[in-house]
């Protein structure tokens, strides 16, 4: 298979308005993916499964990712002005990468039997703007998938055909793979509790601090 | 006396007052996405005409005992033909992903084992294999030799129970699944000699196996080897020609390969399609290009097809298990470098699959430098091979449905992990 | 001929039917509990803590370290170290909990252990009719000496007391020449008795 470049070179000649991005892999597996914006993701994906050279005809796997607000500190070296005098402060620069939530697709080919080609879409942000576009009308096989990726994690995928939780059951609130996702209070006796089992369990002892 | 025969109602596609939002009493099947745009199904419902009646809506499960698990299909009914089918579980959901991303890499092993619990050594060896690829090690020879053999020794018992399974369904009350149940017994007193548990094994590890071969294990699994043949030409002689089973399972359940590879199916299911995709040949993983094995395939599609594979298929496995049994090398059994406690793998993700008796099992991992995962995904090929059972099923009997959901092989453990 | 296929089935079934009165590979069923099958020397159940020698207490090779109890991936081993009036911690447990309804057979709490202290016993007939309290195992009835797992685990019992001694030795070879040194400033070296 070609390479992640050779693919994002002729994806973007033969899609017009396409923005792709590569996104790099730090581990020794080194399988790179591409980044794909939800409004040309059907386009690309009809173009990955056409394509003679490519004929990725498989999605294996179909997931969802949740990444939180991540706040980075940053020491940097500054030159400043204090008291007259230009001295070199360092200080701490805070970076707050905003949230949000990736569908992410495992594609292979079983006609020419290579891949894997990792392709993700994101979302904009966590609480109210998490559409993205779904693959379902390509990939038969994401249906349930995706489904799962919206019962769980909670994103909107725009032409599902049957989007409803699958796992969970119909009237369930909240999306249980969330980061912050809390759990209800449901109390059950436990004879050996430590750490965070502990910590809930207190709650719930009499006054003494023992069961 | 001439009777008028009354013209019969044109039944609309969905009955009078039907909509598709939830109702809050009852349940309301949703819309096919096979009669949306750009979805063809194979076959079409046939409702004889004159014969039209109210449709009715049943749940066949799941409480059922011919559903493998707690697994519910709501189906739409016209008589006895199956007009729509919507699998709904989660009966069995223990958000399995979330617990692995609250314990080390190493605690999640005994978790994977209860995945597919009828064959958990392959579960086993698909998550050594993807922490494998994320963190770089290792395997020396004589465990992958091992890890073949455990394999396939899953392959066969997960094969064979099928296939009593199966029978069960169709109403043969017990007896092929006694004889497969014997064959199995043997090979889980197999494992409870090397591993120390006869399912829930916890073999593997990240970077080889956990303890060495017990003396005396492999001269058992040559003698098992040599007996199980015979045990397939008696299975054989008692299935492959039966009428019944010829009658119920022939032209039944039909599946197109282009249909097939549209729904990521992988496994069995798909080879009997006709589509030549193993990944034990495919991705060439462990060392399965030393073995010289082949591949069957299917002409139909249809459920006889997918069980004569899987007898197909055992046969195949007995052959790879002689080969691994005449050329075991000794040697260490794990990666030196591979540390049980305090495994931190570098930032990055990893996707590893193998072909495990059911389909294509995956597992997704994303580290973030921590003893714990951030994100740790299973692919279920049970859950994926379901996405096609509506299709496979409209037009035919609830009884034929009950015989296609018994070829799919599912098991609920991996279903809703 | 239509009916072939099932008469062939049927001759299967009765050569198995009439094979079960005779032919051992045929007759799987053991009448439990009048017989038992052997178990596999490897075969586990849940744990126990080894202790050497006779006294339960003082030979408990457990000192406490609380590895096992944070490697147990459903955390079900509590354990509470043991202090003296001081406050000073002693190298031995004083509760050693295991609660058996949870524990899941694993064998990471005996992977990981540095001492050997606990290992995989094998009796599985632990029934009992107290959801609670029956279950929750404490160190008294956990602690079983080491003569009784070398019974059941033989060949790992043998292994694991070939390295506790080759270990001892070398403790004590290491002791030797730092207990010699403000002995005698002479050449010869007393002998330690061993």
């Amino acid at each position: 298979m070609e390479t992640l470049e050779q693919i994002k070179v002729r994806a973007e000649a033969a899609i017009s308005g396409v923005r792709l991005e590569l996104l790099a892999n730090g581990s020794v597996a080194t399988q790179s993916s591409m980044l794909v914006d939800p409004t040309h993701a059907i386009a690309l994906a009809t173009f990955l499964r056409d394509d003679p050279e490519l004929r990725l005809d498989y999605a294996s796997n179909v997931t969802g990712v949740d990444w939180p607000d991540a706040v980075t500190k940053e020491k940097v070296k500054i030159k400043r002005v204090i008291e007259g005098v230009e001295k070199e402060v360092e200080e701490t620069i805070e970076r707050t990468r905003p949230g949000y939530l990736e569908a992410v697709y495992h594609l292979y080919s079983m006609e020419l039997k290579h891949g894997p080609l990792v392709l993700r879409q994101r979302t904009e942000n966590r609480t109210d703007r998490v559409h993205v576009a779904s693959l379902t009308p390509i990939y038969r096989g994401a249906e349930f998938q995706e489904r799962e990726a919206y019962d769980l994690y909670g994103i909107q995928f725009d032409g599902h055909p049957d989007l409803r939780r699958i796992l969970m059951w119909d009237e369930f609130k909240d999306y249980p793979m969330r980061k912050d996702y809390v759990e209800p209070d449901d109390y059950e006796y436990e004879p050996t509790p430590h750490d965070e089992v502990l910590e809930k369990a207190q709650r719930h002892y009499p006054e003494g601090g023992q069961p | 006396m001439s009777e008028q025969l009354q013209e019969p109602d044109l039944v609309p596609p969905h009955p009078p007052g039907w909509t598709e939002e939830k109702v809050a009493d009852g349940f309301s099947v949703p819309a096919t996405p096979s009669e949306q745009p750009g979805f063809q199904i194979s076959q079409r419902a046939e409702v004889r005409p004159g014969l039209e009646g109210e449709y009715l809506e049943v749940a066949i499960g799941p409480h059922h005992p011919s559903t493998h698990g707690v697994f519910r299909m709501d189906a739409v009914l016209d008589g006895e033909r199956v007009m729509k089918l919507k699998p709904v579980f989660g009966y069995l959901h223990r958000n399995h992903e979330k617990i692995a991303e609250m314990t080390t890499y190493l605690g999640s092993m005994p978790y994977t084992d209860r995945l597919d619990y009828f064959c958990s050594l392959t579960n086993n060896w698909a998550y050594a294999l993807t922490v494998e690829k994320l963190a770089g090690l290792q395997v020396p020879e004589r465990a992958e030799y091992i890890r073949v053999i455990t394999a396939e020794l899953t392959r066969l018992l997960n094969h064979v129970c099928l296939i009593g399974f199966l029978t069960h369904d169709m109403g043969a009350l017990g007896t092929p699944l006694m004889y497969a149940f014997r064959e199995r017994e043997k090979i889980l007193d197999l494992f409870e000699s090397l591993t120390g548990a006869r399912m829930m094994c916890n073999y593997m590890r990240f970077g080889g196996c956990r303890v060495e071969l017990p003396s005396g294990w492999l001269e058992a699994v040559r003698l098992l080897v040599d007996g199980f043949p015979r045990f397939l030409d008696e299975f054989d002689n008692l299935l492959s020609t039966n009428e019944i089973i010829l009658a119920r399972t022939q032209g039944v359940g039909i599946l197109s390969a282009a249909k097939a590879i549209n729904s990521s199916v992988t496994g069995p299911m798909l080879r009997a399609s006709g589509v030549n995709y193993d990944i034990r040949k495919v991705d060439h993983y462990g060392i399965y290009d030393r073995f010289s094995f082949r591949v069957p395939l299917g002409d139909h599609g249809d459920v006889y097809d997918r069980y004569m594979i899987r007898v197909l298929e055992m046969r195949e496995s007995l052959e790879i298990l002689k080969q691994a049994l005449r050329d075991i090398p000794g040697g260490p059994i794990i990666d030196p470098k591979a540390k049980l406690r305090n495994f931190k793998p570098k930032v990055g993700e990893a996707y590893g699959r193998i072909e495990s008796p059911k389909g294509e099992l995956g597992f997704y991992i994303i580290s973030d430098g921590s003893a714990n995962p951030y994100r740790y995904r299973v692919r279920p090929p049970s859950m994926i091979n379901l996405t096609i059972l509506e299709d496979m099923c409209l037009g035919h009997t609830v009884a034929d449905t009950v015989v296609i959901l018994g070829a799919v092989d599912i098991v609920m453990g991996e279903v809703d992990r | 001929m239509l009916g072939t296929g099932m008469i062939k089935g049927m001759v299967e079934t009765a050569r198995n039917f009439a094979g079960s009165y005779f032919e051992p590979e045929r007759m799987p069923t053991i009448e439990y509990p009048d017989e038992r099958q052997k178990l596999p020397e490897n075969s586990r159940s849940f744990p126990f803590l080894v202790f050497d020698g006779e006294d339960p207490e003082k030979g408990l090779r457990c000192v406490a370290c609380k590895i096992c109890e944070k490697e147990c991936p459903p955390q079900c081993i509590y354990i509470i170290l043991e202090r003296d009036e001081k406050g000073k911690a002693q190298k031995h447990p004083r509760t050693f909990d295991i609660d058996v309804s949870v524990c899941m057979s694993c064998q990471i709490c005996v992977e990981v252990c540095p001492f050997d202290a606990i290992k995989m016993d094998t009796s599985f007939e632990l029934s009992t009719d107290d959801r609670f309290e029956g279950l929750l195992i404490h160190k008294s009835s956990l602690a079983k000496s080491n003569d009784y797992y070398r019974g059941i685990h033989p060949t790992e019992a043998e292994e694991v007391d070939a390295r506790l001694a080759a270990e001892k030795a070398k403790a004590e070879a290491k002791a030797k020449p730092v207990a010699a040194k403000p002995a005698t400033p002479a050449p010869a070296a007393k002998p330690v008795p061993a």
